[in-house]
């Protein structure tokens, strides 16, 4: 069975620092970017902080569904590639994604996805140095479970409100 | 271009309904930087020429919220809201932490500056395509979570619209029915229960019918200076942060016991006594009872500080606020005669719902409770027994000031101005028990132990008066900490001393140093405040021989505790704040001197003072 990096993510151990999208922006774009960070942190209620990055599905929808061939896997890190030069920006892998996850991009408007950094995440490191362990790296096989975090932030978000506020979790978001 | 600025604010009138975006001089940003330096610039500016006869609740007043050149790349974002305060008829800067710092900079705007008033509540929302004056009917009374629901839900939807996929949040800057109904001493509030509490801003968002800002940006932070280096340094001021192991683990929610046990410095039942060492209001009662996010972070913050509690059973089911921290802990509980952590953790969330600044509106409910301890306000006066250590009668009564009923309208003229009033009813000096520095309630950390890090004159020689997080010391490192932190505004728990100024010229250029900034900067900023609290006005003026000074009770002996018989000495007072007043330029009465007008660049001030100098 092949091993592949994965980020590991717990949506309770967030704090909801967001420096896993500074480190991200910084490394992809050169500067600080929410918007344009691969990982991006959903905040619809205080204290309720949903992690939002590719999950590597097993099945890969988005790249099935891109009509110009943009998405492929990378056969290392099993992470998907967004060929920039042919993507048309329709947003056909946002609706493919049973989270919603790829994004366009907020300068170019083309579709963007974490693309692991080659292996050795940017997002990981600032996290495990502060001590939460909200996301962290694992080599793991591939796992149909993957697939079970790709969901849209304001789903996750209703079990965590919950998780945290009890039966006044119900209602917050 | 500066670099660290996105170089433009945006210009809200909101009685003419139009909407400007304006461009600050260079030299002008150079000279106050950000946040409450360049808020007190802008003031002057606009209103300097006759600041006494501005009302601070009237529609010519500014509303001012403002990020500073560090924001969202020094650890620990903020923003800085400003304005003539309606309790000093002074300038506080009164900062806050919330993600509407970095999005509003993402939006390509380094603040707002809000004045008139509308006809009808209205919310702004701002975005990378520029600003909107929204209706705001639908929010106007309502709470602030039920606020933070409907406009996070609202804006949403909005964006989506145009954009494909899941779309973040807003970062919203709001005001609860206190600050609707000017309630003197209210906050602005921002992510549930941070607030910006010093100074009175709810009541002048509330004067102009101003519900609530909200702005997504989606554009990159500003360009800085020294890219690589801010690179380098913003990881290695995080590492520093990280080792502050005990300020991440705990924030400041154990100090309900410890300032009290330990400095004896913790405001108890009035500040009639300053100690106690009730063990069970420790933070373990509050830690494993209520945290259920015991690490919890605003926008690029390793430190922590805040961890978010929610009782989960009985009456108060579903209460939801942060820890409290050490100054809601102290001013919702022992100074209320509370000891029991969930009552604090209810008054807290009902304090933050209403938009009640905690540290005033505790302080203010504490100031009834001593009169009606003293028979000096009644059970007929109140409508109920105000007994300390009743928290359904404190409840009851936040309710009351929020909403101006019966004697809550009085309380929400503040503790000062309801002191004056009270005493006029009842022919009394309530102002003995008014804890109080230049109309701003006091923080709750008392100076008669010596224990604690307020100077004696840490209050009473400040121009921001009772606000804890700017209290004076040695007219050097009181520049620093606070007066730069609220200015570059990042949060002062992530201060680190020698990396934030390397951090400041990577990401502005501008060759400033600790010294610079202690020496000129930080001084040109506290002399320009000092000036607005020498004029005042409308209502009420300062009289820098009276009221310079620290709250008549810091005067009585501690009646209790490790430190009993300690009080302030008048003596020691006085020959300090000399001396500080000395150093900062000024003369022996706090009022800037022509030579150091000029020094700092400042000469426009001087025809408002020459009368004052004796």
């Amino acid at each position: 069975m092949e091993r592949t990096v994965w980020i590991v993510r717990d949506h309770l151990r967030c704090t909801g620092c967001r420096r896993c999208e500074i480190a991200c922006s910084l490394h992809h774009e050169g500067r600080i970017w929410p918007e344009a960070s691969r990982i991006r942190i959903f905040m619809p209620f205080p204290g309720v902080e949903v992690i939002h990055l590719c999950a590597q599905c097993d099945d890969y929808p988005c790249v099935e569904a891109c009509p110009v061939e943009a998405l492929r896997v990378d056969e290392m890190t099993k992470a998907v590639l967004v060929d920039r030069e042919k993507c048309t920006g329709c947003g056909a892998c946002i609706e493919a994604c049973p989270g919603h996850i790829p994004f366009l991009h907020p300068g170019d408007g083309k579709a963007t996805i974490c693309d692991l950094c080659g292996g050795d995440p940017e997002c990981v490191k600032v996290c495990v140095e502060a001590g939460y362990r909200a996301i962290y790296a694992v080599e793991e096989e591939v796992d149909v479970n993957r697939k079970l975090f790709a969901r849209p932030p304001l789903e996750v978000a209703q079990d965590i409100a919950v998780n945290l506020y009890g039966e006044k979790g119900l209602e917050v978001i | 271009m500066p670099r660290g600025y996105a170089g433009k604010l945006l210009d809200v009138d909101l009685t003419e309904g139009r909407i400007r975006e304006v461009k600050l001089p260079w030299k002008t940003l150079e000279d106050f930087f950000g946040g409450r330096g360049l808020a007190a610039k802008i003031l002057w500016d606009r209103l300097g020429d006759h600041w006494s006869e501005v009302d601070p609740l009237g529609p010519e007043n500014l509303l001012i919220t403002l990020t500073g050149p560090l924001t969202a790349f020094y650890p620990g974002s903020r923003v800085c809201v400003s304005g003539k305060s309606p309790l000093s008829n002074g300038v506080v800067g009164s900062t806050t932490s919330t993600e509407f710092a970095m999005e509003l900079k993402a939006a390509g705007y380094d603040g707002v500056i809000v004045s008139g008033r509308a006809e009808k509540p209205v919310y702004l929302l701002i975005t990378d395509e520029g600003c909107d004056i929204r209706d705001a009917s639908h929010l106007w009374g309502k709470t602030g979570e039920e606020t933070i629901r409907l406009l996070n839900r609202e804006v949403r939807e909005e964006l989506q619209r145009s954009r494909r996929g899941p779309q973040r949040e807003p970062g919203i800057l709001y005001i609860g029915p206190a600050g609707e109904n000017r309630v003197r001493n209210a906050a602005v509030m921002t992510k549930l229960f941070h607030a910006a509490g010093y100074g009175g801003y709810g009541a002048v968002m509330g004067s102009k019918n101003l519900k609530a800002i909200a702005v997504k940006g989606y554009g990159p932070l500003p360009e800085v200076a020294a890219p690589e280096t801010v690179k380098i340094l913003w990881r290695e001021v995080h590492r520093e942060l990280i080792k502050r192991d005990r300020m991440r683990r705990w924030g400041t929610g154990y100090g309900g016991y410890y300032v009290a046990a330990d400095t004896s410095s913790e405001p108890v039942r009035n500040w009639q006594e300053e100690w106690h060492d009730e063990r069970r209001f420790g933070g373990p009662n509050f830690q494993f009872r209520f945290w259920v996010k015991p690490y919890h972070a605003d926008f690029n913050c390793t430190t922590s500080c805040m961890k978010i509690s929610c009782i989960k059973t009985g009456r108060w089911k579903g209460d939801i606020t942060d820890m409290p921290d050490y100054e809601l802990e102290a001013y919702l509980g022992p100074n209320l005669g509370i000891f029991n952590p969930e009552d604090v953790v209810h008054l807290s969330a009902v304090i933050d719902n209403l938009g009640h600044s905690g540290i005033n509106i505790g302080n203010t409910m504490a100031f009834a409770a001593e009169l009606y301890q003293r028979g000096i306000l009644t059970e007929e006066d109140i409508g109920f027994k105000l007994e300390w250590g009743d928290v359904e009668a404190f409840d009851r009564l936040a309710h009351m000031i929020a909403r101006r009923e019966g004697i809550g309208d009085i309380l929400a003229e503040g503790t000062y101005r309801a002191a004056l009033k009270i005493s006029e009813m009842k022919g009394v000096d309530a102002l003995r028990y008014a804890v109080h520095v230049k109309g701003i309630e006091v923080g709750a950390h008392g100076i008669r132990s010596g224990r604690d890090y307020p100077t004696p004159i840490g209050y009473a020689a400040s121009p921001q008066g009772g606000d804890h997080t700017s209290t004076t010391r040695d007219a050097y490192e009181d520049m620093a900490w606070s007066v730069f932190g609220d200015s570059a505004v990042v949060c002062s728990f992530c201060y680190h001393d020698s990396l934030i100024w390397e951090f400041a010229r990577a990401v502005t250029g501008w060759d400033i140093s600790k010294h610079r900034w202690c020496t000129e900067h930080g001084r040109r900023i506290m002399t320009l405040q000092q000036a607005f609290i020498l004029l005042g006005g409308p209502d009420v003026y300062w009289d820098p021989d009276r009221d310079f000074d620290n709250p008549p009770r810091f005067y009585e002996p501690l009646p209790s505790g490790p430190y009993k018989g300690m009080k302030a000495d008048r003596e020691t007072v006085d020959r300090m704040k000399r001396e500080y007043f000395k150093a900062m330029g000024w003369d022996e009465r706090g009022i800037p001197t022509r030579e150091t007008l000029q020094r700092l660049g400042l000469s426009y001030l001087d025809p408002y003072l020459q009368d004052m100098r004796r």
